[in-house]
């Protein structure tokens, strides 16, 4: 923290890669979040398709709200890995007493997590439009930003709330209490502007613009509090 | 200090029972609504108490980051636990002057939207506290009372662009409001906020007890774990 001299900025990219870069090894040896991600927002988009039973012209109407409460979901169960694997072996105390800056390790957690959940959206976005015969009306490319920052959204502040749910009991219930909330303004854009795409009706520049902002101050607020998480004591 | 205590109370009766007289008696029956609108005189000076105990919990948690004070962290309980209590009484009568008034229950309208997400941050918030029982409590839920406090302004701005594309009810009707009628809502919304304020002095004092509680015990414990590493027999024997 304050006692640790700056770290030079080159240092903290190249330890945020280092970290990256184990978390990306440590995945994909394992596949522990990434398939259970997958088969519980496969069963999520299977459930819905049974409770709402859409024609073409309702599936783009809700179709925003259901992938995104379906990623939101999946979400929970990747970040709820995060920082459980770095609680084994004291891998997390060794961090904090190390000199690395608590800000590399943040930037690392969200960037995997982020892959993860984008990786989740790019297999499962073709499933959805098989299931709900969706066909976009509207610029169908301006999902891809929405989806970024959307997914970026999540997974910062969800990487933040993780870390401190740890402190908590049953800290697994403890991250949808304190993630969704917050998440609400997030959410409602995403929704909106994938329904605003899908169905043709217009801009959706305000709700990009909302997500944008959205990403920059949640993403400002995590950076300049989590030093103060990670050395709570 | 705690002479003070009862002299308050005594004052805030009063005036709690000087702002009823204002609010049933005084006050004039609206036009168009008719009784029901008096519900208005708790509705609004309910909201303005709960928004500036969640200004207070905002400010108390902030303190507590920088200076690392424990009354700061106790008045951030305390002003959030209360904040909660007054912002559910908003909730609870809206819905009930709304449905005689506009015919429904609920809308997502901008104002309703804002104080239920406020409300949830707040109700996570103190989930967090009874979840949470090591000594980094009062960080994590400082931490998330900024996080709720830039939140608030992003609902807002997103509800509000989501609704102006919507009909909505007509709400309020924007007219001005007779003097008599100001003058229940101003009464009202001081015997409400003495009142919140006499309900945080007390929890406060409850908060402040309990920590000191809590602390003997661990001396003790303490203490009694020291006796017993000094004396490893007799326990064994027990």
């Amino acid at each position: 923290m304050n006692s640790s001299p700056s770290p030079h900025p080159s240092s903290l990219w190249s330890i945020t890669l280092a970290t990256l870069k184990k978390d990306i090894r440590l995945e994909w040896r394992s596949k522990d979040a990434i398939n259970s991600m997958l088969f519980f927002s496969l069963l999520v988009v299977v459930i819905f398709s049974f409770s709402f039973d859409p024609n073409a012209e309702e599936s783009r109407e809700i179709a925003g709200g259901l992938v995104w409460v379906a990623f939101l979901f999946a979400a929970v169960v990747a970040l709820n890995q995060t920082w459980a694997r770095e609680l084994r072996n004291q891998v997390l105390d060794a961090y904090r007493v190390s000199p690395a800056p608590a800000n590399s390790l943040f930037l690392a957690k969200a960037l995997g997590n982020f892959l993860l959940v984008t990786l989740l959206e790019a297999v499962m976005a073709p499933l959805f439009t098989v299931f709900y015969n969706l066909r976009s009306i509207g610029p169908a490319w301006q999902l891809i930003p929405v989806g970024l920052l959307g997914t970026w959204a999540l997974v910062v502040n969800g990487t933040f709330f993780a870390a401190m749910s740890l402190r908590t009991r049953s800290r697994e219930i403890m991250l949808p209490l304190l993630l969704f909330p917050i998440s609400i303004p997030a959410v409602q854009a995403m929704v909106e502007a994938t329904r605003i795409i899908l169905a043709g009706e217009g801009a959706a520049r305000f709700w990009i613009v909302l997500l944008l902002t959205y990403d920059v101050v949640f993403t400002t607020a995590c950076l300049a509090l989590f030093g103060t998480i990670l050395h709570a004591e | 200090m705690k002479r003070l205590f009862p002299i308050l109370a005594v004052i805030t009766a009063a005036l709690l029972a000087y702002a009823l007289y204002q609010a049933l008696v005084v006050a004039p029956t609206e036009r168009t609504m008719g009784d029901v609108q008096r519900i208005f005189y708790y509705h609004v000076p309910s909201a303005w108490t709960a928004f500036l105990l969640f200004m207070v919990n905002l400010v108390a948690s902030v303190v507590y980051l920088i200076r690392r004070n424990p009354k700061a962290d106790a008045v951030a309980v305390v002003s959030a636990e209360v904040g909660v209590v007054f912002c559910t009484i908003v909730l609870v009568t809206g819905p009930i002057w709304a449905r005689p008034v506009w015919g429904i229950w609920w809308t997502w309208d901008v104002r309703l939207t804002t104080t239920l997400v406020l409300w949830l941050i707040y109700v996570s918030y103190l989930v967090l506290r009874r979840f949470s029982d090591s000594a980094q409590t009062p960080v994590l839920a400082a931490a998330l009372a900024i996080f709720g406090a830039l939140d608030v302004p992003l609902v807002y701005f997103s509800i509000w662009f989501f609704r102006t594309q919507h009909p909505q009810p007509v709400i309020g009707g924007g007219g001005s409001l007779d003097p008599r009628m100001a003058h229940a809502l101003l009464w009202n919304w001081l015997a409400f906020s003495c009142f919140a304020f006499l309900v945080c002095w007390s929890r406060y004092r409850l908060e402040m007890l309990q920590r000191e509680v809590e602390e003997a015990h661990a001396m003790e414990s303490l203490a009694g774990a020291g006796a017993a590493a000094s004396v490893p027999l007799n326990r064994s024997r027990q």
